[in-house]
């Protein structure tokens, strides 16, 4: 097992290699640094002196790849892309265009993300599957029916008016809660609430719908007729037999998510003004600053990798058939 | 005088309709081909929301014929045209698209939403809501008059539409060639047919003298952005899927029928692809694209023009980046498909790869590629709400759902508030997201072997 894991994060790094080279391709090549410094210099009063001036304050005065004036080793190392992107193999991630230090900005930002993002999976999780249990209980019935009408009307409403309607009702008419900030420390849970909730809601017509359609290929299969002919209880073979069976493909969504929790949520951090890594992330995107944006693309890859090696091992917990060689 | 314009949009539009009517050509005698959609059409709700789409179709194919005028000028000089370019949807709403008002106004208001400082009829200067320029202004006395008049016409419309609705149905019945299957899904039909037309009826006798869902805050016709908004959301669903397909195609089957190197390098491919957060990935194309345009902007006759580039640039990201999930569907069925009989004596009888795939393996996915595109169509259009809201989607200029809820968002907290430009967006891409959610179940039912034996 610890080998089969090993190899698997060995083979994270050609992966993440090649998400370097394809944002260090989009940001360097497609967009060069010059094409940077006139954005950020303003398209007036540009001159080749200013252009200069701002790539060496930021760091783009080098070649892509091969720095021919350099001596011996350093022909290949001081160039942009060991510069800018190797460099986030060590967790180097450099200052953003406002001068503030990226990793510093990362271990701040990240707990109100989680703060945010956590409950609402653990909630979410918990939530959509009794639901889904609970309509496979009944299906075939009018609730059954009516339930699955209600989720693919949840469904076809965009997450934007979730949180926009969210605002306005507990917020704006009813005064439950703030409309937007953070705050940490105890009084955080005022803030958490509308985003967690706007964000469950948000979530709850695919995750259960796809839920229930795996309950419902389970519940159709032999094993769970002889269960019951042998007299176990409706509610048993439910619990114990159909969301035992289908647990592997619930473990493939909802485990590779988890690690990702940190980087929080892009809309739901920016309506709500959680400063949070999604906001950060957002912000960085709106200004057009590039260092932020890859910074958060690897570890965002990274995370992701991380969260298929959980799968996997997650698996061997789920099904004791399945061994990680 | 109008002079036609393709923009680049357009022509893959065209292409496309010109694809899918080749298809249907070429298919229409092939009884596999047809009975799943031939069951779709019978279903209550596979009719009702075909028709629904093929409505919101309609509109954004007439928003999709473009021209521009020649402006008046002297005999004997070349001819100058407008640089703004219209379409054919746009001539249809000329009342709507002309009748601007100051700034706000609520659906069927009389008076604008904001005080103004006014000349009495006794030259003393008061403070009071202004009337309309074009909402409700040919009544004498909006008090008196509003009701009745509203009526009235809304009657009227009604009526239009249902003769119309009696018309069809007589003509339908008398067509011999069609002799009308008593299917559920005929019934359907022929009411949403009859919804549809009463809708249309009062919209078409109320809109050019109301603004039946208020005007936004430059004072545009909220119901005109709507329908302008249709195309955009349409052309991200329906052009993402047509750039996705090639390479999800080529590289999902290549991957599963040839395995080994070609498989690892393609499984290597959509794991990093896949491993990139989705939102930054095309955030991060978005950018580059933006600032590509915005230094080349001399390459661009009309705003239209590069609005219509960015479009297109995000469907392309869309779509490259959009091509994994299935393409990763497609392998798994080709691993499964290759060591069947069909295929084994496809090659014990020397039958070249490239025909195996075409003749033997390309038809039996096919369900798989269908089921993916109508699914993958309403969470195109809700992504690009959010992308627009992000600020890396269309356009800022351009009318979408998701600029118009960007340009909304802060309306709710205006006093009063502000709610029909939401309500707009909201209440159009609900229907046209949940005709396109319910129509997918429909044909997930109808072509899925799987899930046919599960109902």
């Amino acid at each position: 097992m610890l080998n089969y894991i090993l190899r698997r994060l060995l083979y994270a790094i050609p992966i993440l290699l090649g998400v370097n080279l394809l944002t260090f391709a989009l940001f360097f090549m497609v967009n060069t640094p010059d094409d940077m410094a006139r954005i950020h210099l303003g398209a007036k009063h540009v001159t080749e002196e200013a252009i200069s001036r701002w790539k060496i304050e930021h760091g783009y005065d080098k070649p892509l790849f091969f720095n021919a004036a350099a001596e011996g080793v350093d022909k290949a190392a001081d160039t942009l892309f060991v510069e800018k992107s190797l460099k986030l193999f060590v967790f180097d991630f450099g200052a953003a265009d406002d001068g503030r230090d990226i990793a510093r900005e990362i271990s701040q930002r990240m707990w109100p993300s989680l703060a945010i993002a956590l409950p609402t999976f653990i909630v979410g999780l918990l939530a959509y599957l009794s639901f889904a249990l609970l309509l496979v209980f009944f299906r075939g019935t009018a609730l059954d029916t009516s339930g699955v009408i209600l989720l693919v009307a949840l469904m076809s409403i965009s997450g934007l008016f979730y949180v926009i309607g969210g605002q306005y009702l507990m917020g704006k008419l009813w005064h439950w809660f703030p409309i937007s900030g953070y705050q940490p420390g105890l009084d955080a849970w005022k803030f958490m609430v509308m985003p967690v909730l706007v964000g469950l809601i948000g979530g709850i017509g695919d995750s259960t719908r796809f839920y229930r359609a795996l309950f419902i290929e389970e519940i159709g299969k032999d094993y769970v007729r002889t269960a019951r002919a042998k007299g176990l209880s409706d509610l048993r073979v439910l619990f114990k037999h159909v969301l035992g069976n289908a647990m592997i493909p619930i473990l493939t969504g909802v485990v590779v998510v988890i690690p990702r929790l940190f980087m929080g949520s892009l809309i739901i951090e920016s309506f709500f003004g959680i400063p949070g890594l999604g906001s950060y992330t957002i912000d960085a995107i709106q200004a057009q600053d590039f260092a932020i944006v890859r910074s958060m693309v690897f570890l965002g890859s990274l995370l992701y990798i991380i969260g298929l090696v959980l799968t996997d091992i997650s698996y061997t917990w789920a099904d004791p058939r399945v061994r990680l060689e | 005088m109008i002079k036609p314009v393709l923009l680049w949009s357009d022509a893959l539009i065209l292409l496309l309709l010109a694809g899918i009517a080749a298809l249907v050509w070429l298919a229409r005698h092939n009884d596999t081909f047809r009975a799943p959609w031939r069951q779709v059409m019978a279903s209550r709700m596979g009719s009702a929301t075909a028709l629904v789409l093929a409505v919101y179709a309609g509109i954004g194919l007439l928003d999709s014929l473009h021209y521009v005028e020649r402006l008046p000028s002297e005999p004997g000089q070349p001819a100058q045209y407008s640089g703004d370019v219209r379409s054919a949807l746009d001539a249809l709403l000329t009342p709507l698209r002309e009748n601007v008002e100051k700034t706000y106004s609520a659906p069927f208001a009389t008076h604008l939403y904001a005080k103004e400082t006014m000349t009495g009829p006794d030259g003393r200067e008061i403070r009071d809501y202004p009337r309309l320029a074009f909402g409700g202004a040919h009544l004498a006395d909006p008090q008196r008059d509003f009701w009745p008049d509203v009526t009235q016409r809304a009657g009227l419309g009604l009526l239009g539409g249902w003769l119309i609705w009696l018309v069809w149905r007589a003509l339908r019945r008398w067509t011999p060639a069609r002799r009308a299957t008593a299917t559920p899904g005929a019934a359907a039909r022929s009411w949403t047919v009859l919804a549809m037309l009463l809708t249309a009826g009062m919209l078409v006798a109320l809109a050019p003298h109301y603004h039946v869902l208020g005007t936004d805050k430059v004072g545009q016709d909220v119901l005109y952005l709507s329908l302008k908004s249709v195309r955009t959301g349409l052309l991200i669903g329906s052009l993402t899927t047509l750039i996705m397909l090639p390479f999800a195609l080529t590289l999902g089957i290549a991957a599963g029928y040839f395995g080994g190197r070609i498989d690892d390098a393609i499984q290597y491919l959509y794991t990093t692809l896949n491993s990139i957060p989705g939102v930054l990935l095309i955030a991060a194309a978005v950018l580059v694209v933006q600032v590509q345009i915005e230094a080349h902007a001399e390459l661009f006759e009309t705003a239209a023009a590069r609005s219509d580039v960015r479009l297109l640039a995000l469907c392309a990201i869309l779509g490259v980046t959009g091509w994994t999930g299935l393409a990763r569907l497609l392998r798994a069925e080709v691993l499964k498909l290759r060591e069947l009989e069909f295929v084994q004596a496809a090659r014990a009888f020397g039958v070249t790869d490239a025909r195996i795939l075409l003749r033997h393996l390309l038809p039996n996915v096919m369900h798989l590629v269908l089921i993916t595109v109508v699914i993958d169509f309403s969470g195109l259009v809700l992504a690009e709400a959010v992308l627009s809201y992000v600020g890396v989607g269309v356009d800022p200029a351009m009318t979408s759902f998701g600029n118009m809820i960007n340009g909304a968002r802060l309306e709710l907290a205006r006093e009063p508030v502000v709610w029909w430009q939401l309500a707009a967006a909201f209440v159009f891409m609900f229907i046209l997201v949940l005709a396109a959610n319910l129509f997918a179940d429909q044909v997930r039912d109808a072509l899925d072997p799987k899930s046919k034996e599960r109902a």
